[in-house]
Order: structure tokens, then C-alpha cells, then sequence
């Protein structure tokens, strides 16, 4: 697409990796503060507000992708996502959003199941 | 040579304009039935392949009061080990404007072939859960839901 629209800036909330068992199947959400606007809405002056979602997410564990979500106009505003994740010792977890106007995120965490 | 000229460009010229008010005339119609069936959709992700009632648990309020935000769970029936797993979870929609919501990839390091999120739905309407596992078939559950308020509406 082109560049006439700023990509938004955008805050994450990751929760479950303190709870994450070494071996044992654990609960990953994870949440992007984003307006998701689907193209479908009008502004107060009848032009159509441009589409701008997340298109995509991925997380990948020491390099090795172990989740992804393709991501369409119908998932709500702030993408949510909860999936499960079975790691079997310490390791860094990359969580990457990527979307419309070149919108980009990325998380890094470390997580050291006990 | 004229005299043959002129009436044929005029006859291009009634022809062009004739596609332009027909293609005009269509567009809106073209792009409110553009959406395929939910069936379809199915389908066509199916490639072809069988696709069975079951394994499939598909949670969502069977009456959602606002549309714009409706969480959901899927849940699928698999021992996610490196032999049989779970490949791909998707959702899919009857009536809102596009019929995919969203697509999951998964792999035996989930351990547990569980997705959350939170979708809009437009409409009361059908929604459909499927899974692909690692031996090729695919399974499914349909739900129906009732929405009060709709999303895609101002503001």
C-alpha cells in the first residue's frame, strides 16, 4: 500500500510466561493495542476511513516459529490472541505484529520455565 | 476510406460507452454479492479434501449482545505430538463483509491445540471453526449465533 497513512505506533500486553512449566503445555495471550479499522467505516465528512489493520502475527521461540495468525478485518480492535505454547527449558520468545502502511511491532521476552 | 471510418468510430465510440454505463451500472451490485457462500469458502480451503462434524469444539455466546467484539474459542481434539498435530485452525463467516475472520498455525510446540480471540460479527449469522491436522483431514463444527448489536455500524 502506499504511505499516505502514518503506520500506528502501538503498546503490547503479554501475559502467561511466568506461569509457563518447563515440559508443560501453558497459556500464551497476548494483546496489541490497535484500532484494526476495517475500510468498511465513513468519517464525519462521508470519506471512507482507509483500512488499516494487523495482518499478521508470529511468535517464534529461540528462532523456530512456533505459533502464527493470519489476521482479517474481522477480529476486533486491539488484537487478542491466546494460544498455548510447551517449552522445555529457557529460551527467547519474539512476538512480531505486521500489518497495513508498514506497520510493524516487535516483543522480545526471555522465559525460564521452572 | 471515411466514409466506412466515421461510422465505425462512432460504433466504438457507442460500444465504449455502453461497457462504461453497464460496468458503472454493475459495480455496486458486483461488490455487494462479491462475498461467496460460507460453503464455498469451506470449500475451497478444504481443497478438495473430506471435511467431517467433529473434534472441533467452537465456543461463542449463542446470543451476542455487541457485535463488536465477540470472544471465541477453538478448541481441537489432538495429542499435538510431532506425529499427529494440529496444522491450521480457521474461522470463517457467514455474512459479514468478508468471509475470513482469522487463521491460526500451529505446531506440536503448543501442546495444546487451543486458540482465543475476539471477533466482530455484522449479523445473526453462521459461523464455521475447521482444523487441519498433520495426516490431511480436516474437521469442522458450525455454530449459529444471534447478534443484538452489530459491529460495521457508525460510529
Amino acid at each position: 500500500m502506499a504511505d499516505a497513512t502514518p503506520a500506528p505506533r502501538a503498546r503490547s500486553l503479554i501475559h502467561g510466561l511466568d506461569a509457563l512449566r518447563r515440559g508443560q503445555p501453558g497459556e500464551v495471550r497476548v494483546t496489541l493495542g490497535h484500532p484494526m479499522e476495517n475500510g468498511l467505516r465513513h468519517d464525519g465528512y462521508g470519506n471512507v476511513v482507509p483500512r488499516s489493520i494487523v495482518t499478521r502475527f508470529e511468535c517464534r521461540l529461540d528462532d523456530q516459529l512456533v505459533f502464527a495468525a493470519d489476521l482479517y478485518t474481522a477480529v476486533a480492535a486491539n488484537p487478542y490472541l491466546a494460544f498455548w505454547l510447551k517449552a522445555d527449558g529457557p529460551g527467547t520468545l519474539r512476538f512480531d505484529w505486521t500489518g497495513d502502511w508498514g506497520f510493524s511491532h516487535r516483543e522480545t521476552r526471555q522465559i525460564n520455565p521452572a | 476510406m471515411s466514409g466506412i471510418a466515421l461510422p465505425r468510430r462512432r460504433m466504438l465510440g457507442l460500444g465504449a460507452g455502453t461497457a462504461l454505463g453497464l460496468a458503472l451500472h454493475c459495480r455496486p451490485v458486483a461488490a455487494v454479492s462479491a462475498a461467496p457462500s460460507l460453503r464455498t469458502v469451506e470449500l475451497d480451503w478444504a481443497g478438495g479434501r473430506p471435511i467431517t462434524e467433529g473434534r472441533v469444539n467452537f465456543e461463542i455466546a449463542a446470543l451476542v449482545e455487541n457485535g463488536n467484539t465477540v470472544p471465541i474459542l477453538v478448541k481441537v481434539d489432538s495429542p499435538m505430538t510431532a506425529a499427529d498435530h494440529v496444522q491450521e485452525i480457521v474461522v470463517f463467516n457467514e455474512k459479514n463483509p468478508q468471509r475470513d475472520v482469522v487463521r491460526c498455525f500451529l505446531g506440536p510446540a503448543n501442546g495444546v491445540a487451543q486458540v482465543q480471540t475476539r471477533i466482530r460479527l455484522a449479523t445473526s449469522q453462521q459461523l464455521v471453526a475447521l482444523a487441519r491436522m498433520s495426516d490431511g483431514s480436516r474437521w469442522s463444527q458450525h455454530v449459529d449465533v444471534l447478534v443484538t448489536l452489530a459491529a460495521c455500524i457508525e460510529p
